[in-house]
């Protein structure tokens, strides 16, 4: 099988998939689930519930609040204690729920997931009802919201539906267990979101370095041969990035500001894939996901089912971590997530990873000039010059910035990661991106 | 006589008479062509300070210096001002143009925050880049007070008259008065908004709350110790009303503030700042 790629930069790290044969395992409930009502990209979840109040397994805590917004769900049954701000990774507080763990009981309606569901004859429409009810979001570590991506603006027709199978950031196992674990599930999920947009056809794609998944989910899409391809692509960050994926799967360039429906495409990820089979066949609101707990010195790096609401800390002692020992967690992968303020804030929707780093593993940056040696230039995938962004972004010279295309920057780091001078490219750009997000926010009119 | 002595006659000749024709040729274009510059503006861009800082709203001095020219030919200055000049500057500028210059208070830079390595410790340690721009995008910072000062400078930075310093003991940027110009530079580098220019006051007396927090008193001292807790002491003992307690923070109005000190012994958090010793004579409560 030949295996496909993007052709423009990209970079190769060491790939650390530690716990890749740590089967998932069902992480146990905490005593107080802390669920924060913003978990998503967009407007948070406006409150439903008061203290006191008896909530079971799925019940809504939060509606969604405004178009770009999604629901959220209680993931534990007991008392609603309080209703507060907490920290979050960053330690910028958002509103959160505090419930007391009672028992484990499920909102009537949730079937258990240990047989495999037919997707009958439910229709486009109530597909996606049925994932912004759950509160679907994109499980990518994007969290925006899955039910705006699967109703098509007019106009627009998609011919192809691509499933992120890449899991190209470095140590995270999440999507590859998943993909190995819970195959008919996803594949059932990628017929139901096809089944939503009205496509024909489905391309599953898989870095190559996950094998044994293309193998079970190709062997298992046997008889849907006809509408689900699954393709193996080069082991190589950022594979898995939207415009590459496309680009390498479809050989569709996604011009600059423009969506992948703009080229006849969406693309979405495999955990989505698999909450939406659990809430179109299930009735299962998004209240768990699978987050891989790893790190270089991590005694027992695994993947877990954890509830949402669940302190990373107990997660970490699970996975044999030493709290005192920890000198940095970063939520998310290595290469695009951001490291944390706190040991203790809650997991999300969003949470695909957590990589602790004990101190021998944390050489601090020794930053010196750029001497425009364009390494960074050659390992853009969006074909940018990230030292120029850099220096406009320091410079605040955000128009410049603009013209030179920083909004297309997609954060990967690819910049960061091979800089010889170890500058800090990415966080002057993530930084100038910021404030011309804010910019054009003022400007808009109300 | 030498034998290039003709030849040295003749070079000089040609060199003589092509500068000549040169130099008649530009005094005629020069004057044929002549651009009628206001003298004034030449003598108004000598008295202006000539840092060219932007505070005036024009790109700098020179075109300053043209834009109160040209506003002065229509028979006002205007609201025109150059802030770091200040009154001595505008007199100038007033006694060469004739006319009426409008009057400013005096501003000087005002941090508010008073969260020093004391009372709000370094909780997480901050590996990245030492820019506050960029630790503020990433997280609430080392002390987690998401309101607070990052102590990472970059407005010492943007100072361009060593006016700001990095206190060691505080941690906190410190404000020199003196060099102080109000240009206002460190108000636009702070991604905090922590900096706010504010009259100088009647002998450089100034009181202000330093905290921006908005957390509830049980939030806040749990990240500083010198954050406002709201408890509304300070707007009881105001004998003019300046401070305003709303969304769990004083504010004091230097417009109204009459720098009577009053407010600063009776804070219990220490949170409100003055720039003249004042007796904390209630240190039986403390």
């Amino acid at each position: 099988m030949n295996t496909l790629t993007f052709p423009r930069g990209g970079i190769h790290p060491p790939e650390y998939k530690l716990s890749e044969h740590a089967p998932i395992e069902n992480f146990p409930l905490p005593e107080i689930a802390v669920i924060p009502l913003s978990q998503h990209v967009g407007a948070p979840a406006q409150c439903l519930v008061k203290k006191g109040d008896k909530v079971k397994v799925g019940t809504l805590l939060g509606e969604a609040n405004g178009f770009v917004s999604s629901r959220i769900h209680s993931s534990v049954s007991g008392t609603v204690l309080k209703i507060e701000d907490v920290p979050m990774a960053n330690a910028y507080k958002v509103s959160a729920v505090f419930v007391k763990v009672e028992g484990d009981v499920w909102e009537e309606g949730i079937l258990p997931g240990n047989q495999l569901m037919a997707i009958g004859n439910i229709t486009s429409e109530q597909i996606i009802q049925k994932v912004k009810d759950a509160g679907i979001v994109g499980m990518g570590g994007a969290t925006f919201p899955a039910h705006i991506k699967l109703q098509l603006p007019p106009g627009k027709k998609p011919d192809t539906l691509i499933i992120d199978g890449a899991e190209c950031e470095p140590f995270l196992t999440a999507d590859h267990r998943l993909m190995l674990e819970k195959p008919d599930e996803i594949l059932r999920g990628v017929q139901l979101m096809m089944r939503a947009l009205g496509v024909q056809r489905a391309i599953i794609a898989i870095e190559e370095n996950k094998q044994d998944a293309i193998d079970i989910l190709t062997a298992r899409s046997e008889n849907l041969r006809r509408e689900i391809a699954v393709v193996s692509l080069r082991t190589k960050y950022p594979q898995g990035g939207e415009k590459q994926l496309i680009k390498a799967v479809l050989n569709r360039e996604v011009p600059s500001g423009k969506l992948p429906i703009d080229v006849g495409c969406i693309v979405n990820n495999i955990g989505t894939a698999f909450a939406i089979y659990e809430a179109a066949l299930l009735n299962k609101p998004l209240f768990e996901r699978i987050v891989t707990v790893t790190g270089p010195r991590v005694p027992r790096p695994g993947n877990y089912r954890v509830r949402v609401g669940t302190p990373v800390s107990q997660l970490l002692m699970a996975a044999g971590v030493e709290l005192d020992k920890v000198r940095k967690l970063v939520a998310g992968g290595p290469m695009m997530g951001k490291a944390g303020s706190t040991l203790d804030f809650p997991v999300t929707k969003g949470t695909s990873g957590l990589l602790v780093f004990y101190d021998a593993d944390c050489q601090p940056r020794r930053v010196s000039p750029c001497i425009r040696c364009a390494r960074c230039v050659q390992a853009c995938p969006m074909g940018l010059e990230p030292y120029l962004l850099e220096k406009l972004g320091e410079k605040n010279r955000l128009e410049e910035a603009e013209r030179r295309g920083i909004m297309d920057c997609m954060e990967c780091g690819s910049c960061s990661y091979i800089c010889p001078a170890d500058r800090p490219i990415l966080d002057y750009i993530r930084t100038a991106k910021a404030r011309i997000l804010k910019i054009r926010r003022e400007k808009k009119p109300t | 006589m030498p034998e290039y002595l003709p030849l040295l006659l003749i070079s000089l000749g040609i060199t003589g008479v092509l500068g000549l024709a040169a130099a008649t040729l530009l005094h005629v274009l020069a004057n044929r062509f002549s651009v009628e510059t206001d003298p004034r503006i030449g003598q108004v861009l000598e008295v202006l300070p000539g840092i060219n800082c932007g505070n005036c709203g024009q790109p700098g001095c020179s075109s300053f210096a043209e834009t109160l020219v040209k506003s002065a030919s229509s028979g006002s200055l205007g609201s025109l001002y150059c802030p770091p000049g200040g009154e001595s500057v505008m007199a100038q500028v007033s006694s060469l143009l004739g006319l009426a210059v409008t009057k400013r208070e005096p501003l000087v830079a005002q941090l508010r925050c008073g969260g020093t390595l004391k009372t709000a410790p370094e909780r997480v340690h901050y590996e990245g880049p030492k820019r506050c721009a960029l630790a503020h995008n990433l997280s609430a910072g080392g002390s987690l007070c998401p309101f607070g000062c990052l102590r990472l400078g970059d407005c010492v930075v943007s100072c361009d008259y060593g006016a700001l310093i990095i206190d060691p003991d505080t941690g906190l940027p410190t404000v020199i008065p003196d060099k102080c110009i109000a240009c206002g530079a460190c108000v636009r580098a702070c991604p905090r908004n922590l900096f706010h220019l504010v009259p100088r006051g009647r002998k450089e007396r100034r009181v202000h709350v330093a905290c921006q927090n908005h957390e509830t008193a049980a939030v806040a001292l749990k990240l500083c110790k010198s954050a406002c807790i709201a408890c509304g002491k300070c707007a009881a003992v105001c004998p003019v009303n300046a401070i305003t307690v709303e969304n769990n923070l004083a504010t004091i109005d230097p417009l109204k503030c009459i720098a009577c000190g009053k407010c600063v012994p009776v804070c219990p958090t220490s949170a409100i700042q003055s720039t003249f010793p004042v007796p904390r004579s209630s240190e039986k409560e403390a």
